[in-house]
């Protein structure tokens, strides 16, 4: 093979097709599980713009009942729902826990991280609507 | 060996992703289920916000979250084909999460700075 160019040898990029992430059902649910991040930051920003706004009843209202903000909200709730189950499934893989010498079931870690997220749910919608 | 950021960004990507996971769809449910529907009005929401305990929820539920999308966010860019940014992306992503971050502090943390 000639080179006209005396450098260096040019590294092989293997070429990867821009849809690389629908051939295959895990690698899609690993790029939505990646997005769902895209829906969290979203509704970060809608809690800051709401909180900036709540000096002014008026302005704070419409922003809760515009019709494009609530179905956005209602959009981005399934997305961070998945965000939470993808998060929690992988608690065991982190926090590997030893009794003896037994390894505690990964099922009961896992397990007791969504008893704490309902928990905490019941917790906040408890303060929010008494 | 090289003297790298990663460790604190995945610091703050882990600890926005527990925050976003635990506190994040109740808080979507309230504020886009509930106070449409009328089971809390945007009043009684408004006066729970003006709260210090609530304000200062507020801020770890944004500032977090949002370091949590940068880290993620930057990665999955170039997985979707964005190589040339590469180099960009890190910058606009914990860029716009510093940024999310320093006007939380300056509107969230005084009672009085809200406009």
């Amino acid at each position: 093979m000639s080179n006209d160019t005396p450098t260096k040898s040019k590294e092989y990029i293997r070429p990867m097709p821009a849809n690389w992430w629908l051939t295959k059902r895990t690698y899609l649910l690993f790029m939505i599980r990646e997005l769902t991040s895209v829906f969290v930051a979203a509704y970060a920003v809608f809690l800051l713009v709401l909180a900036i706004r709540r000096n002014d009843p008026e302005a704070f209202a419409a922003l809760l009942s515009n019709p494009l903000l609530i179905a956005l909200q209602v959009i981005c709730l399934p997305m961070v729902v998945f965000h939470t189950v993808t998060w929690l499934n992988l608690t065991p893989k982190v926090l590997v826990v030893w009794r003896g010498e037994e390894r505690v079931n990964p099922l009961l870690i896992a397990g007791a991280h969504y008893v704490a997220w309902a928990i905490i749910s019941i917790v906040i919608l408890s303060i929010s609507c008494p | 060996m090289a003297r790298s950021n990663e460790p604190i960004f995945w610091s703050l990507f882990s600890a926005g992703g527990v925050v976003a996971a635990f506190f994040l769809p109740i808080t979507i449910v309230i504020t886009g289920i509930l106070v449409p529907a009328g089971w809390l009005s945007a009043e009684e929401l408004r006066e729970l916000v003006s709260h210090p305990l609530t304000r200062l929820y507020l801020f770890v539920l944004i500032s977090l979250p949002m370091f949590h999308w940068a880290h993620r966010f930057r990665y999955a860019a170039v997985d979707l084909g964005f190589k040339k940014h590469a180099g960009l992306l890190p910058v606009a992503c914990y860029g716009t999460a510093v940024l999310a971050t320093v006007v939380a502090v300056w509107f969230l943390l005084p009672q009085s700075a809200a406009v």
